[in-house]
């Protein structure tokens, strides 16, 4: 079973993006939960959401304690915020930054595999706004192959083509690709 | 024929509620219900449902409306948590005692106060006297398949009662999971029409529901309703046979889990069952003797086959995610009860764990079934977590 | 009286099975006070018709009749409301002269 925690603001996709990602492994014929933690929710508020995929039945409703990755959308908790708390040694952490995978390192104590992408420049510069959730999905996929691009595309398309029309669907689809080969 | 889909339990419920098309759904918003509600009015809106949608200004109104609906001979639904349920109370034993066969799904939350959004079963728990079937789902597929049980069952001429299917607020009702779903056709051709024995609505053969009884018979009505929820049992098993048909799953008052081979046990239900058999999986690797019953069918209570099941067994813990203060807590007690005739009657040890959404760990569980083993049980009730 | 019924023979719930039942249910022998009407007096205005909570006073050609004492429970509403002051009420056993 692979455990992926997901690091962001209220109002910021992060329980969107664990969604589609247990949604695109289902899709795959994969057993799959996802849940945001529960708390006081705000928005702007630093939340978690998860999601967990697996081969068998999965049976426990325990909170996700040592994920083997870890998302983080917004950049501000690097240094702030404990993001590698209970992440597996061999656990891979990405992050949505400008910032070199070293430098993150230096600022989160994480010394295993870290990777970075700034999926913020990417959803502005394809979409006009900045919705990173979505594309770091792009990078996650690229690192651990945990679902294929072509089933969160078709995802996409499934959600969002009715509601945005072509266009923007399409554009979103590109984001998730550039960050999927832009991921450092 | 089925689909799977990436379901919550919310959605579950309300996925059920679809299929089951009934005639009046009244209901009133509630964290963590809301949900429910919210994509059935969906379905009502899309013309996929044939239901009359109520929009009520209170619990107590939504079940005084599913009250006067199903009197009127209709198939009538709500969906509550907490406070709600808390809020119909008086009409909660208005619908046992006139033998309606309303169902509920309730969303287990807190009771205020403090206030406290988050999952425990205080709500459901509190109602467990007041002559509603409960069943207990451990997780979105539960609730999806219990859902639709409890509509046959509610129905049967020999119950005529009504019946709360529960879910955990947040961790079953907001997470997403794999659900089945069947066919349409096949459930609702399991479900048919609902065939009231009475109904007010029926001017050919004109009743009074609910009028005055005082000592002359209202005592006689009461062993009726008590003799009902015990045929409940037998029809639960029957109408879960049939269910089973189409499911291929099967709907026996409580699961057991690795039980044969076990020497300590761990009773829970919900959710938290899901959690237990996680950690009975990981400690039977490593030769641990441990199992799981998970109760489904909390009202009425199976005493008998929990008696037959857990005699013999060396050590049992009981988990409740609610308190009766001053007493045993609620499943602690039926377990007591359900053994006391025992003739090898194992150790007992009540544990109160995850009041107002206080996380239930695995480790946690894993000290429990470590506590049995060693044999470290005593007659006070445990709380797992709690700050000295 | 009749027997009364077991659980196994009375309807789902308390309910009850025959419309109008309760027409068999006299209340009359709850009164203390009985209503005299004085029909010489009445105006035939019908408001005790109307008030009579057990609807006990029976009505004939736009004409009230006698009280159906095998109901009235003698509750004295209809004497209140009579703008003519033509009903008493009179204790029960008192003679009606």
């Amino acid at each position: 079973m692979i455990e992926i925690r997901i690091h962001g603001r209220g109002g910021q996709g992060a329980k969107t993006a664990a969604n589609f990602l247990a949604m695109a492994a289902l899709e795959q014929g994969k057993f799959v939960q996802s849940f945001p933690e529960y708390g006081p929710e705000r928005a702007g508020a630093p939340m978690k959401a998860y999601t967990r995929i697996s081969e068998e039945i999965i049976n426990t409703y325990a909170p996700v304690v040592n994920p083997d990755f870890v998302l983080v959308i917004d950049p501000t908790f690097i240094g702030t915020i404990d993001v590698a708390d209970g992440l597996k040694e061999k656990g891979i952490l990405i992050v949505n930054t400008k910032e070199t995978p070293d430098e993150v390192k230096k600022k989160t104590g994480f010394d295993g595999e870290v990777h970075c992408v700034d999926a913020s420049g990417i959803s502005i510069a394809a979409t006009g706004i900045n919705k990173p959730n979505v594309p770091m999905l792009g990078a996650l996929i690229k690192v651990t192959n945990i679902v294929s691009v072509e089933s969160i595309e078709h995802l996409i398309k499934k959600k969002f083509l009715e509601k945005l029309g072509e266009q923007k669907t399409q554009a979103t689809i590109d984001a998730i690709q550039r960050a999927h080969d832009e991921v450092k | 024929m089925s689909k799977t889909e990436a379901f919550t339990g919310a959605d579950a419920a309300s996925e059920a509620m679809r299929q089951i098309n009934p005639d009046v759904v009244a209901a009133y918003p509630i964290t963590p219900q809301t949900p429910i509600v919210m994509k059935f009015s969906q379905f009502v809106a899309d013309g996929e449902v044939d239901t009359e949608m109520i929009r009520v200004e209170s619990e107590h109104s939504a079940m005084s409306a599913c009250v006067g609906a199903s009197a009127a001979g209709a198939r009538a639904m709500t969906a509550t948590a907490s406070a709600g349920l808390a809020l119909m109370w008086e009409i909660l034993g208005v619908a046992s005692g006139s033998r309606l066969p309303i169902v509920m799904n309730v969303v287990n939350r807190a009771l205020s106060a403090p206030i406290n959004i988050h999952c425990d079963h205080s709500d459901s728990m509190g109602a467990r006297d007041i002559s509603w079937i409960q069943i207990y789902s451990e997780n979105a597929q539960e609730v999806y398949e219990n859902t639709i049980l409890a509509i046959k069952l509610a129905e049967h001429p020999d119950v005529h009662l009504p019946v709360m299917v529960c879910q955990d607020g947040f961790i079953t009702s907001h997470g997403i999971q794999n659900v089945k779903i069947f066919d349409d056709n096949k459930i609702r051709e399991f479900l048919g029409e609902r065939k009231p024995i009475k109904a007010l609505l029926n001017v050919k053969d004109p009743v009074t529901m609910g009028p005055l009884q005082l000592q002359d018979y209202y005592f006689e009505t009461k062993k009726q309703q008590d003799i009902a929820m015990q045929n409940a049992k037998k029809t639960y098993l029957e109408v879960g046979k049939a269910l089973s048909g189409i499911t291929g799953n099967t709907y026996d008052f409580v699961e057991a889990y690795n039980l044969d081979d076990a020497e300590v046990v761990v009773v829970t239900l919900n959710s938290t069952a899901g959690t237990v058999k996680s950690v009975v999986d990981k400690m039977k690797s490593t030769g641990k003797k441990v199992g799981l019953l998970k109760i489904k069918l909390f009202r009425p209570f199976p005493y008998e086959k929990v008696a037959q099941l857990l005699e013999n067994k060396r050590a049992v813990a009981i988990l409740d995610r609610s308190e009766s203060f001053g007493a045993d807590a609620p499943i602690y007690g039926e377990l007591k009860n359900a053994l006391y005739n025992a003739n090898n009657k194992p150790k007992l040890q009540s544990y109160i764990f995850g009041l107002g959404g206080r996380d239930i760990y695995e480790e946690d569980i894993e000290s429990v079934f470590n506590d049995l083993i060693s044999n470290n049980i005593d007659p006070n009730k445990r709380y797992i977590g709690v700050r000295e | 009286m009749t027997e009364k019924k077991g659980w196994k023979e009375i309807p789902l719930g308390g309910m009850i099975c025959e419309a109008g039942s309760s027409s068999k249910f006299k209340t009359g022998d709850w009164k203390s006070f009985r209503p005299i009407w004085n029909k010489e007096k009445c105006t035939q205005c019908m408001m005790c018709v109307v008030y009579c909570p057990e609807d006990c006073i029976p009505r004939k050609d736009d004409k009230r009749l006698e009280t159906d004492l095998s109901v009235c429970k003698g509750c004295g509403i209809c004497k209140e409301i009579c703008p003519v002051k033509c009903i008493e009420m009179k204790e029960e056993g008192a003679s009606d002269e």
